[in-house]
């Protein structure tokens, strides 16, 4: 039996341990706000945040993340109103949106990591996650916008 | 606001709409003359600042429906909800259309819930979007039906006041008599307004649009926004059913191949995995068909996959196992080299060539390209009995419900289509083999089922981009004027998909830069050589466009070259003078389906974007050593898009993209917030298509697998900013496209702006590693 703490909750797997821990939030948890685009961690779309660091919920398996904490879209903020989440909804980031959750959480990530980051950096740390839209001018202008204040 | 799945909670809505005395829609076709869809009448244009036009929107599928019963409701409390019957992929349009109507009713937006229409195109009309057409189809049936909404609740307030209806007015979701100070909200006079017929939509008075509070503004956000950025909002893969199944396919690698035989025993073994069964499959080509194979259903997706990667199966490749990209390349440009059918010609082009001073040749390569929409192909299926249900992300719920029926040979009425919003649409999801796989295994196995596909399905067995060569000879006089203009264009058709033996281009591809190629040249001609597909062609967003834009506006930029002039100025002069382009020697010039005489080609608006572009964006300013400025300009989806890039390559090869100036005229326009939006994006996928898309076959199989082998463009080498400069409708500009035409001029723009910056002229695309040597 597997246990691992999402969003504060504590939920438990006794299926499969490799089972990838995206399908297991989606289709076992019911927490659909974490996307798949690639299951290789070449897009970002599943970006959930472990412990604190941004991490690909395609490639990493539920018995990795055992006894860890979790942050899914879902439990990023009670009211949908973290500062990343405010900067997206100020500066209109999104078009069709699939990547969206993917990207906010990659954004929070870093900004735990580096609050003011640069332009470079910004564009480095989020090349890991692909829109296919084509929203990332927005998307660097809302996470200069989160690390300065909404 | 969450999307409706529901299709019982549409039902609902019924309950609290306007109730009107029974008016049938056979009797308002009746009263127009019409078959077929409610031709919008010219009449209720004649308003100062709003032209009368035609669309070709009663020309499509199930045409139009102008009926406030269908599109609103308002509920005693006031709330005012209204459909949005088209497919929302990113574009904006599930908010845009609603905003139209609350406009024209005078209603508060904020007040206004949106609920998604299913697929009933004999309810809602034509919901296919696509071919950029929901604004320009619907601008003003929208405001119709705000207008007839507003008309009811105005003539609801007159009676009850006892006063004439001219002297009362719609305010801001309230109903004002000015004279007496009198009001009374929407949602007061809701049952009272449901008891009026439905006025006749040749009497509706429109707004002026000079009191439009929210049409041209863009300050209204997207309606989804909030649910997206904190994950609720509803993608197909978001569906969820009690009981349902997770299933992946295995699908035949080679198109028109199929199953030889399976041995299911090692995926069964995979824990979580369930059933192993096979599915239909159909023969190529069949139109959106699924393309069988053997499916792996287990308790959920990770389980599924795990258990196709252990499943054993034999394939029959069929007669495509030889498609090579390398070889095919070298047929068509074979062909392309060679005369082909005459589809355009005015003057005596061969005659002209060879009488010319010099010819400039150019032979432009551009190969498949795969949609990749984040969201890949999902779809789910609840088939009960002798009725289907599916939740799916589909940009043609109308074509689906169509092909659920045929596919498990029942009635439609006994199909219901949710309609999801979609991660990304790109022309993929018109296609909805992935839906009619859900239902028959849903069929098969007796539960609900959802169809996932990997990223390696998605490219493996997508409807490709043609792959094509465009070979333009132009011959110069003595002055360096272009006097003769050949144009051949080989690429396999999307017809392909829909019919055996098909060997040339359909008009709606030839259409797409090819014989409206709006270039004032005495002696011209366009031909299409034969060329047969072997796998399943599809369109991606813009078509046929970005291979002919590319070619055109590349040769643009070559004869400048060759002539030692401005880009620029050599387009303007290929342009030519501002007139309307004669089309007589063109059989069927398509035009987007649109009469030609409301969406004319223009030269002079073509001319315009060029004059906005250069002038917002600075061409011919100085740039620093190694950079260079290329300009490109296409009409498309009868908008007109002119784009400047300011590009270097550094002495390692590296391309960046410095800044981005794209000027564009769509006409009357609805939000330009979400048109702005729209063409950074096209910039991004035009970037990606040039740098890195390429889809190849090798023994009839596509050699890509996933984003590290289809590169798409990232952040980290995006554009480092897109100015969008909206050129402002004239008072009669009836709207035109704008989610596809920023994608054509980006190539051409970004090649053209590399010659400038190194003297490299890329004619093959992608650029790859072109630049490295």
């Amino acid at each position: 039996m597997i246990k691992v703490k999402i969003n504060g909750q504590e939920q438990s797997w006794d299926g499969d341990p490799d089972l990838p821990l995206l399908w297991f939030l989606r289709d076992e948890a019911g927490l659909t706000g974490t996307k798949f685009g690639c299951g290789e961690a070449l897009c970002g779309a599943c970006t959930v945040i472990v412990d604190k660091q941004a991490v690909r919920a395609c490639i990493t398996s539920i018995s990795d993340v055992a006894g860890r904490d979790v942050t899914t879209i879902e439990g990023l903020h009670p009211t949908g109103d973290h500062p990343v989440q405010k900067a997206w909804r100020q500066v209109n980031v999104p078009q069709c949106g699939y990547c969206q959750a993917g990207q906010i959480m990659q954004a929070v990530a870093l900004l735990t990591d580096n609050p003011k980051p640069t332009h470079d950096q910004i564009r480095e740390a989020m090349a890991g996650n692909i829109c296919r839209c084509g929203c990332y001018q927005r998307i660097e202008t809302a996470v200069h916008l989160a690390s300065t204040g909404v | 606001m969450n999307i409706v799945t529901d299709p019982k909670t549409l039902h609902e809505f019924e309950k609290h709409s306007i109730k009107v005395e029974k008016i049938s829609r056979r009797g308002i076709l009746k009263g127009l003359g019409v078959a077929g869809g409610l031709v919008l009448a010219a009449p209720l244009m004649s308003r100062q600042a709003f032209a009368a036009y035609q669309t070709g929107a009663s020309k499509m599928p199930h045409g139009v429906v102008v009926d406030p019963r269908v599109f609103v409701a308002i509920a005693p409390d006031g709330v005012v909800t209204i459909i949005a019957h088209r497919a929302e992929m990113g574009t904006g349009v599930r908010t845009s259309l609603p905003l139209i109507v609350a406009e024209e009713m005078e209603a508060d937006w904020s007040r206004v819930k949106v609920k998604q229409a299913h697929g009933d195109e004999k309810t809602f009309g034509n919901q296919d979007t696509d071919g950029s057409r929901s604004t320009r189809h619907y601008l003003i049936p929208m405001r119709q039906i705000g207008a007839a909404a507003r008309t009811m609740l105005e003539e609801t307030a007159a009676k009850r006041w006892s006063v004439p209806a001219s002297e009362v007015k719609a305010q801001n979701h309230e109903v004002v008599h000015a004279a007496s100070g009198r009001r009374v909200g929407f949602g007061e006079l809701a049952n009272d307004a449901a008891k009026l017929p439905v006025p006749d939509i040749n009497g509706l008075k429109l707004k002026d649009p000079k009191d439009f509070r929210y049409l041209g503004k863009g300050q209204v956000s997207i309606v989804d926004l909030h649910d997206i950025t904190t994950g609720k909002a509803h993608y197909g893969i978001d569906t969820r059913l009690p009981g349902m199944k997770y299933a992946v396919i295995a699908r035949p690698p080679v198109t028109g191949g199929k199953l030889k035989s399976f041995d299911p025993a090692d995926a069964m073994k995979v824990a979580g995995v369930e059933k192993v069964i096979e599915v239909k499959g159909w023969p190529w080509p069949s139109k959106f068909q699924p393309l069988g194979g053997v499916a792996v259903i287990a308790r959920n997706t990770g389980a599924a996959i795990k258990g196709r990667a252990a499943l054993k199966v034999v394939w029959d490749d069929g007669a495509n196992a030889s498609y090579d990209s390398v070889a095919y390349r070298k047929q068509l440009e074979e062909a392309a080299r060679k005369p082909g059918l005459v589809v355009r010609k005015e003057g005596d082009a061969e005659a002209a060539l060879k009488s010319a001073d010099k010819v400039v040749t150019g032979e432009y390569y551009i190969p498949h390209l795969a949609h990749v929409s984040m969201e890949p192909p999902v779809a789910v299926a609840n088939v009960t009995g002798d009725k289907v249900e599916v939740w799916a992300p589909v940009q043609s719920p109308g074509g689906t419900r169509e092909d659920l029926a045929k596919t498990l040979g029942i009635p439609e009425d006994n199909v219901t289509v949710n309609v999801t919003l979609l991660g990304g649409g790109f022309g993929r999801k018109s296609k909805c083999d992935f839906v009619l796989e859900a239902a028959l295994l849903s069929k098969a196995i007796g539960a609900p089922v959802k169809v996932q596909w990997t990223r390696e399905d998605d490219l493996h067995h997508d409807f490709l981009h043609t792959v094509s060569v465009e070979h333009i000879e132009a011959g110069l006089d003595k002055s360096g004027k272009v006097v003769a203009w050949r144009h051949r264009s080989a690429a396999p058709s999307i017809a392909s998909t829909f019919a055996p033996n098909v060997k040339h281009q359909a008009p709606f591809e030839l259409g797409m830069g090819l014989i409206d190629m709006p270039f004032e040249i005495a002696n011209l001609q366009c031909e299409n050589p034969e060329a047969e597909a072997h796998t399943r062609i599809g369109w991606f967003r813009s078509v046929s466009n970005i291979p002919k834009a590319f070619a055109v506006q590349s040769m643009v930029g070559e004869l400048a070259a060759a002539t030692k002039r401005d880009q620029k100025e050599m387009l303007l002069e290929l342009i030519g003078s501002p007139r309307i382009v004669k089309l007589d020697s063109v059989k069927d010039p398509w035009n987007y389906g649109e009469p030609y005489d409301s969406y004319p080609i223009d030269t002079a608006r073509l001319r315009r974007v060029v004059e906005v572009v250069a002038d917002q964006g600075k061409w011919g300013r100085s740039v620093p050593k190694g950079h260079g400025l290329g300009i490109a300009a296409h009409r498309s989806f009868v908008s007109y898009v002119a784009t400047i890039v300011e590009a270097s390559v550094d002495d390692k090869g590296k391309l960046t993209v410095h800044q981005v100036d794209t000027a564009i005229d769509c006409g009357t326009y609805v939000n330009p917030e979400r048109i702005q939006s729209q063409i950074e994006g096209a910039a991004i996928m035009g970037l990606s298509l040039a740098k890195y898309g390429e889809v190849t076959f090798k023994n009839g199989k596509v050699e890509q697998n996933n984003f590290d082998t289809f590169p798409v463009i990232r952040m980290d080498e995006s554009p480092l900013v897109t100015h969008v400069h909206i050129v402002p409708p004239g008072p009669d500009t009836p709207p035109s496209g704008v989610g596809e035409p920023g994608v054509p001029p980006f190539a051409p723009a970004l090649i053209n702006a590399i010659f400038a910056a190194t003297g490299k002229r890329i004619r093959s695309l992608p650029i790859g590693k072109q630049l490295e040597t």
